[in-house]
């Protein structure tokens, strides 16, 4: 078995905000995150697949396939957007890292041909990641 | 849905790679020259991995201020411009970065009750790291 992982860049804004609660719930939870203006980051996506390697191509996986896959199934969708209010996914909940790992993966792993989806990395900055690995 | 959160830190302090149960010339040998007695230097990067299910209210696995404010205290505060020698949990072990790395995370292990702690992982230089995620035997032979 042999990993591979691609990497890509977008900037978007958001914030943080659960209707549910109370605003002095929203910013105690939230702090300045919850500005309702929102705010922006450069989010590094890391996209590892895994599969054996293609005797006749020496592939694991297509490269311009996963490319073409990420641009048109999450960076024409993310970047440079206003999460909240232009990604579907996040008019019902809220924008954090977690739950964009988590759409970024429900997005790609249906449209992967050849390889399997191993791990979704999110970057909010260098000093804050998280992983998703399909989990339920 | 489980996801797995990384937040990375930084603090920077000295030590010294030395063993009482070795000889001078052991000490030179094993430690090279991470075994100078007046000590050396590193910042040394530190991720932090927790995990567990994406709360559905809040979006998250945890709130970086509890994470954040627990490993100021007890984490950063302890060891940032510190000389790790001279640390009580380092009088008798050599503080290798291994030994630190287990050091942080059993600090985590028994404070932290936010969300599950999955690793720590250090980089001593930009060419090394040490992880450690739990486990029985923490010192070979013991």
């Amino acid at each position: 078995m042999v990993y591979l992982t691609r990497k890509a860049e977008f900037s978007a804004s958001h914030y943080y905000h659960n209707p549910g609660f109370t605003p002095e719930e929203n910013a105690r939870l939230f702090g300045k995150c919850n500005n309702p203006n929102g705010h922006g980051h450069n989010y590094t996506l890391e996209v590892t697949v895994k599969g054996v390697v293609d005797p006749k191509s020496g592939f694991v996986v297509d490269l311009k396939q996963l490319k073409d896959v990420m641009n048109r199934e999450v960076l024409d969708a993310l970047d440079h957007r206003f999460l909240n209010k232009e990604v579907p996914e996040f008019v019902a909940q809220i924008p954090t890292t977690e739950n964009i790992a988590i759409a970024i993966w429900q997005r790609l792993e249906p449209k992967l041909k050849s390889a399997h989806l191993h791990r979704v990395r999110v970057y909010e900055t260098p000093d804050l990641f998280v992983d998703f690995y399909g989990e339920a | 849905m489980k996801a797995y959160l990384t937040r990375r830190y930084m603090v920077s302090a000295s030590h010294r790679l030395h063993s009482e149960e070795m000889s001078a010339e052991e000490n030179r040998v094993t430690y090279g020259k991470c075994n100078n007695p007046y000590g050396h230097g590193h910042n040394y990067m530190i991720e932090v991995t927790v995990s567990g299910p994406v709360d559905p209210q809040t979006g998250m696995v945890c709130n970086l201020v509890d994470l954040d404010g627990f490993v100021q205290k007890q984490i950063l505060d302890r060891y940032d411009h510190q000389n790790l020698n001279l640390l009580p949990e380092f009088a008798k072990g050599v503080p290798t970065t291994e030994n630190l790395c287990i050091s942080i995370y059993q600090i985590m292990k028994r404070g932290f009750d936010k969300a599950h702690l999955d690793k720590v992982r250090i980089e001593e230089t930009m060419l090394n790291s040490f992880e450690y995620a739990g486990g029985e035997s923490l010192v070979a032979g013991r």
